[in-house]
């Protein structure tokens, strides 16, 4: 297959970056787009010419590394999956293909298509663990967890932390993210600790790095490859809700 | 210093700053080093550099050729591929694995070719285990058949793994709550429904059970540097059995490390040297250079190529089979691709900055010393064991056969310099069996 390329090139954080055309052709069809990338990455060092620098690790979905907005959306237009299973037979032959990265204020570009998402990794510093002991595992059956509770909190852990929530949100709200790492562990007994503090720690976190909020738009879970479902975001404000009451009865 | 390990110089990723950080031990959790193949089932980032470079400064590396191949992955189909994603092997719970009986019928759609002329290979050659018989044997027998030239899909390396039979017994309902997910995966990688046609399948690299040898205390030989997880060789001997390598991380992180790690440092406290320390200026400037030497090369080739030549010398040579000849061969020809590498790669940018070739020239690098290493390890182990398979050494029926009397032990290497000009020595402990003794095993 042939396609034509526009990718975001940008030297560093303080540059301006700009869209440059590639041709890319002879494309086989069960390439990924990320395998696309490499082939066109090679004939371009090859050609004297720098690759383009873009973030990859597992390359099956589940890892949270892969970053692309490909034709204005994040991951691309076939959801749900991480951008790294995003296969070429999805596109038109001879298709224009536009290659930008996660645009969110709080992800500043790295290099081309590279963001910096360690405000993911400070908002789950605030509060996303748990204190109880690893030790010598209890019994199983000594701490009974309603099926519900588990398939829950099962649906939530599923969160790759990616950030694609962030990027497709029109106010870079991270909430879909922040939800689903708070509501994986106050479904759990083992997270009952920590329940209230973690809450709130994690949502002055999540402002702090300048995310905005939930106005109900959901274009998070539209993008989502783990499929979280935003309602988990209605959740997340009970949650902070009940834990801020808490804090100012002065618990 | 003073023979204990005191602390690490990094890259950093992000900025190209070389960083030196003193400490009072160091922990190596770096994984294993499958993507010295170019394609496994491991993530991209995954590579022998931590501990291959530990091994150069003194730490023994333990039974390198031990490396497990996974029955259960989607068929390579082509060279821009990079990776081989895994199918859970909870699918052999109902899957079918079988190929055609008649080399003539594998260019036919799987539904037309009838129940008698298929070859439910597993099945026929180990009865009481059939289609769950262990991950070497399975692999095996699948390079097998398809050796045979009776494999199926592009390129002839592939076979079915067909679900109709358990659809027929307990219902498409049933075996979509059961594997939904990964018939998913397969129909977004292959563009094919599953639940209609047979899976293909082939083996791929998966995990690598070698790796930096430890004590019971997961020290290594040089005190102050433990090695957890997939990147000691502590817990797998030959061929790790399913669900144990998620144990070893739990076990080696959460149960042994936190116990014995603190008992060294008991003896060490105030001990920790300055990065001023003339041991940390060499290895900084050992670093700079080699980055240095990387960014001069400026040849005609990528990396991905001789990555990807590395990586099919070795699964020809040192995968799922592995003989004389063949190993000598690979000892012949992976100097060679080194020294191809050295001369004509080419790694663009710079040092000082985010830079992805770079990253990448500094693994291949020493995938293609430590290449060198596994095939030595593969030539010297003359017996099978586990997932180590040498021609030579079979059963009548083609299963691994063990020298128990000979080879009942670990082989740990130790690095004595440029290898053209010293081999690396090879040292043997002992394995002893007090309470569970050796046996031939039998899946039939």
């Amino acid at each position: 297959m042939n396609f034509k390329l526009k990718v975001w090139r940008q030297k560093d954080r303080q540059s301006r970056g700009k869209l440059v055309d590639y041709d890319a052709p002879d494309i086989p069809a069960q390439a990924s787009l990320l395998e696309m990338l490499d082939i066109v990455n090679e004939r371009l060092v090859l050609g004297g010419h720098n690759p383009i620098a873009f973030d990859s690790d597992c390359r099956e979905g589940i890892c949270g590394t892969c970053s692309l907005t490909v034709n204005g959306e994040a991951h691309g237009p076939d959801h749900p999956g991480a951008v790294c299973e995003l296969y070429m037979r999805k596109f038109r032959d001879g298709e224009t293909i536009i290659v930008e990265p996660f645009r969110v204020k709080s992800f500043p570009v790295i290099k081309d298509l590279v963001v910096d998402r360690s405000a993911l990794d400070r908002i789950v510093q605030a509060g996303g663990f748990i204190s109880a002991r690893a030790g010598s595992a209890p019994e199983a059956n000594s701490i009974p967890i309603p099926k519900h509770d588990v398939d829950l909190s099962m649906e939530a852990a599923a969160c790759i932390g990616c950030g694609a929530c962030a990027a497709a949100c029109p106010n870079a709200s991270v909430m879909l993210f922040t939800a689903a790492k708070v509501s994986h562990l106050a479904l759990l007994p083992q997270g009952e600790p920590e329940r209230t503090k973690r809450v709130v720690a994690m949502v002055r976190a999540m402002d702090a790095e300048g995310f905005g909020n939930c106005t109900n738009t959901y274009e998070c879970e539209a993008v989502c490859p783990a499929e979280i479902s935003a309602s988990f975001i209605a959740k997340l404000n009970r949650e902070y809700s009940k834990a801020t009451l808490r804090h100012s009865a002065g618990e | 210093m003073d023979g204990h390990a005191k602390g690490i110089v990094t890259r950093n990723l992000r900025t190209g700053k070389i960083d030196n950080v003193a400490a009072d031990a160091v922990v190596l959790a770096t994984g294993g080093y499958g993507n010295v193949f170019y394609l496994s089932t491991n993530a991209r980032g995954c590579n022998v550099t931590a501990t291959y470079r530990a091994y150069k400064k003194g730490a023994l590396f333990a039974n390198p050729c031990f490396t497990q191949i996974h029955p259960t992955c989607i068929p390579h189909s082509g060279d821009y591929q990079s990776k081989l994603t895994l199918m859970s092997e909870s699918l052999r719970n109902d899957g079918r694995v079988w190929v055609p009986k008649q080399k003539e019928d594998c260019n036919k759609a799987p539904n037309e070719i009838p129940e008698a002329d298929r070859d439910y290979y597993l099945e026929r050659k180990y009865p009481s285990y059939g289609n769950l018989a262990p991950r070497d044997i399975s692999s095996r027998a699948a390079k097998e058949v398809c050796d045979e030239g009776r494999g199926v899909g592009p390129g002839g390396r592939g076979v079915y793994l067909d679900f109709a039979d358990a659809i027929k017994r307990v219902g498409e309902q049933t075996i979509r709550e059961r594997y939904g997910n990964l018939f998913e995966v397969y129909e977004k990688i292959t563009g094919e429904n599953a639940y209609h046609v047979p899976m293909r399948i082939y083996p791929a690299v998966h995990y690598t059970m070698g790796g930096l040898w430890v004590d019971y205390n997961l020290m290594s030989n040089i005190p102050g540097l433990f090695v957890i997880g997939e990147a000691n060789f502590s817990d797998h001997g030959a061929n790790r059995l399913g669900a144990s390598a998620l144990m070893q991380g739990l076990a080696d992180g959460y149960f042994v490390l936190p116990y014995t790690l603190p008992n060294y440092l008991a003896g060490q406290m105030g001990k920790r040297p300055s990065t001023d320390h003339a041991e940390f200026k060499k290895a900084d400037n050992d670093v700079r250079a080699k980055i240095d030497n990387l960014l001069k090369i400026n040849g005609k080739r990528s990396l991905d190529s001789i990555h990807r030549e590395l990586g099919t010398l070795l699964w020809d040579k040192c995968g799922m089979a592995r003989n004389k000849n063949g190993l000598e061969e690979a000892l012949r020809k992976i100097p060679e691709l080194r020294e191809k590498f050295w001369r004509e790669v080419r790694v663009p940018g710079d040092g000082e900055d985010f830079n992805q070739s770079l990253e990448r020239a500094g693994r291949v690098a020493d995938f293609l010393e430590f290449a060198e290493l596994m095939c030595l390890d593969a030539l010297a182990r003359n017996e099978s064991c586990g997932a180590h398979f040498r021609e030579e050494h079979q059963t009548p029926e083609g299963e691994a056969l063990r020298d128990d009397e000979n080879f009942a032990d670990v082989f740990a290497w130790e690095f004595r310099g440029n290898p053209a000009t010293a081999g690396p020595k090879l040292y043997r402990e002992a394995l002893h069996f007090e309470t569970v003794h050796l046996a031939q095993r039998s899946y039939k």
